[in-house]
């Protein structure tokens, strides 16, 4: 049995049975049944999800201010004010930097852990779990413990303490855009609360290795260590680096909780999803912009969803790699 | 690789794992990364423990030198924001999410899996579509609906829209392709109805599965921010997640309570964690993917 469940989204396997059922009146019966076991999570899905989808786009091409019924129709015009908003378009800046710091250090850190905690025999349960458990951890409280104890800009901040005793002055790390400190706060933060995630990920791929894999290795005269790594490990592990890459970009883009809090007051390192809030549900209350901002972050996500497809070969399955 | 290092400098024949060198040099690297894991539990409780005279202090102290038992009543008397109404509100809202999402879903995954209906496949297209999307991103148009229900402010408003995962419903459909077919026909056998074969034979012996989906369920809901923020605009509809976010921007800061409120926050999660773990790690496993 593999551990992991392909995600076989081009050919879904078929729900029709294989054999025909040897009994008479089942064929009826199926299709009532069908619609009693999803009939519910079906209307939810289209009152919730569909139509609010709708009446976005919709919205978008409306002016919609302080209401969420559209007064006048103004074609693109908000998708064209959004996009001329510096600050937008600088969230969409802001999310690359966060992408390009928090994925290969996400990526690393939790395949470090998860060899580590692979080849330790003693105390193993017990180092996975304290691992781990920064994932019961919300966002808001991790970036409170960030923000008040370990970042704090004052004098008995954790950090300012352990720099203080190498003689080094209080740094303001989120009070001050220059020099960046924020980012440190904010990659740290998301590097401590999802490591251990990917981390029991990697490590049900790597107890899937074949142990022959190594022996054959060892007798063609490998050395353990960096060289079995380099040429078995890492190979054997590509296919659930990708999905971890990619589902880290997925993660970073929709990046919200830790970014409210930390830098709740500031103008700068403001992610999309913090400026698109700002905008619909902010001062000026603009739904239109608001839903135009929506379709546009939709449109991108759907790109990089679609091209995660296209890098993890959605339906070839795992020996396609 | 910090796991490497050890046997890069000295290579111990081809047993794995390395002498006593080795295995020296794993445990540091495996202890210090824990050491540092657990820095920011630690805070947590030396801050909830502590005095604030002490907490903001010239010099750092590693332990309350008395510690205050009596903080943990204080959220609760804090006047700026209702601590205790947060909490239940918390509880509340994680416990409906998780059943509802569980029944709703897997009911779904379950038609979806094993009913044979000719159009199953379109309607399962349709599911796969709204995987493309996360919710996340759509929370301006779902706040537009619900704010035209009138739910602004409501538990229907926290919980309903969230109930229609997507993602949830492709889980338990393919947990229930791979589940054993035999079974369920022997159910059919004896003249049992799907419905019937369903709640007595394929949930009962799906437990481990629903457990884990309960799990990651549960954190997910109890951790939410975005859509309780969206949604709680009174602070009589705030969850334990928005509260916190509260005392952050609050004028006074008042660290002891503050970190007592996170404490008690982070409680229930890290209890489910260290008792479920076994399901939680089996889930992620199974499922790959997050929750």
């Amino acid at each position: 049995m593999s551990t992991t469940t392909k995600i076989d989204l081009a050919n879904p396997a078929p729900a029709k049975p294989e054999k025909a059922r040897p009994r008479r009146g089942l064929r009826a019966n199926a299709t009532l049944n069908f619609w009693l076991f999803t009939g519910p999570f079906l209307i939810g899905l289209i009152v919730f999800v569909f139509v609010p989808m709708g009446w976005s786009i919709y919205l978008s091409f409306f002016e919609a201010r302080f209401t969420v019924s559209p007064s006048s129709f103004i074609g693109f015009d908000n998708y064209r004010a959004i996009l001329d908003n510096p600050d937008f378009t600088g969230a969409l800046v802001t999310f690359t930097v966060f992408a390009a710091f928090i994925v290969p250090t996400t990526w690393a850190l939790s395949l470090g852990l998860a060899l580590l905690v692979h080849r330790i025999r003693f105390m193993k349960a017990f180092f996975r779990s304290v691992f781990f458990l920064p994932t019961a951890v919300s966002y808001v409280a991790a970036a409170l413990i960030w923000k008040m104890s370990i970042f704090n800009g004052v004098r008995f901040g954790m950090a300012n303490t352990v720099i203080g005793w190498f003689g080094f002055e209080n740094v303001a790390w989120l009070a001050n855009p220059d020099p960046p400190w924020y980012w440190l706060v904010i990659v740290t933060l998301r590097l401590w609360l999802q490591a251990g995630f990917y981390m029991i990920l990697f490590l049900a791929a790597l107890q899937n290795i074949p142990a022959e894999l190594y022996e054959a290795a060892a007798i063609d005269g490998a050395k353990p260590g960096w060289q079995t790594f380099r040429y078995i490990t890492l190979p054997q592990l590509r296919a659930t680096s990708t999905a971890v890459i990619l589902l880290l970009l997925i993660a970073a883009y929709q990046a919200f909780d830790e970014f409210w809090n930390l830098l709740s007051k500031a103008t700068w390192g403001q992610p999309p999803l913090v400026e698109l809030y700002k905008t619909a549900l902010g001062e000026n209350q603009d739904y239109g912009q608001g839903s135009a901002g929506a379709v546009i972050l939709t449109l991108l996500i759907l790109i990089i969803t679609l091209f995660q497809g296209k890098i993890m070969g959605f339906g070839r399955g795992e020996e396609a790699k | 690789m910090t796991t490497t290092a050890p046997d890069l400098k000295k290579p111990r024949g081809k047993k794995r794992g390395g002498g006593v060198l080795g295995n020296t040099g794993l445990y540091l690297a495996t202890g210090v990364a824990a050491l540092l894991f657990l820095i920011p539990f630690y805070l947590i409780v030396r801050n909830a423990l502590m005095t604030d005279p002490e907490i903001t202090g010239e010099n750092w102290k590693w332990f309350p030198t008395d510690i205050q038992w009596g903080n943990i009543t204080e959220p609760f008397k804090d006047e700026t924001v209702d601590f205790g109404r947060a909490l239940w509100n918390s509880w509340v809202v994680a416990v409906l999410h998780t059943s509802g999402i569980l029944l709703i879903c897997s009911l779904a995954g379950y038609g979806l899996a094993r009913i044979p209906y000719k159009h199953a496949n379109k309607v399962f297209y349709g599911v796969l579509v709204t995987l493309m999307i996360p919710t996340a991103v759509t929370f301006v148009p779902s706040f537009v609906l619900v704010s035209s229900l009138g739910w602004v402010d409501t538990y229907r408003g926290l919980i309903i829209p969230g109930l229609f995962s997507g993602f949830t419903c492709f889980l338990f459909r393919q947990y229930f392709l791979g589940f054993p077919k035999e079974l369920e026909e022997a159910a059919r056998v004896d003249g049992l109805s799907y419905w019937g074969a369903y709640w007595r034979v394929v949930v009962p012996n799906s437990l481990n599965f629903f457990a884990a989906m309960a799990t990651i369920t549960f954190i997910s809901g109890w951790n939410s921010f975005l859509w309780p923020l969206v949604i709680g605009q009174d602070p009589s509809a705030w969850t334990i997640q928005v509260a916190l976010s509260a005392y952050m921007t609050n004028q006074t800061v008042n660290y002891h309570l503050i970190f007592m409120s996170t404490a008690i926050s982070i409680l229930p999660l890290v209890l489910v964690f260290l008792f479920l773990q076994r399901w939680l790690v089996q889930g992620i496993a199974q499922t790959g993917i997050k929750g």
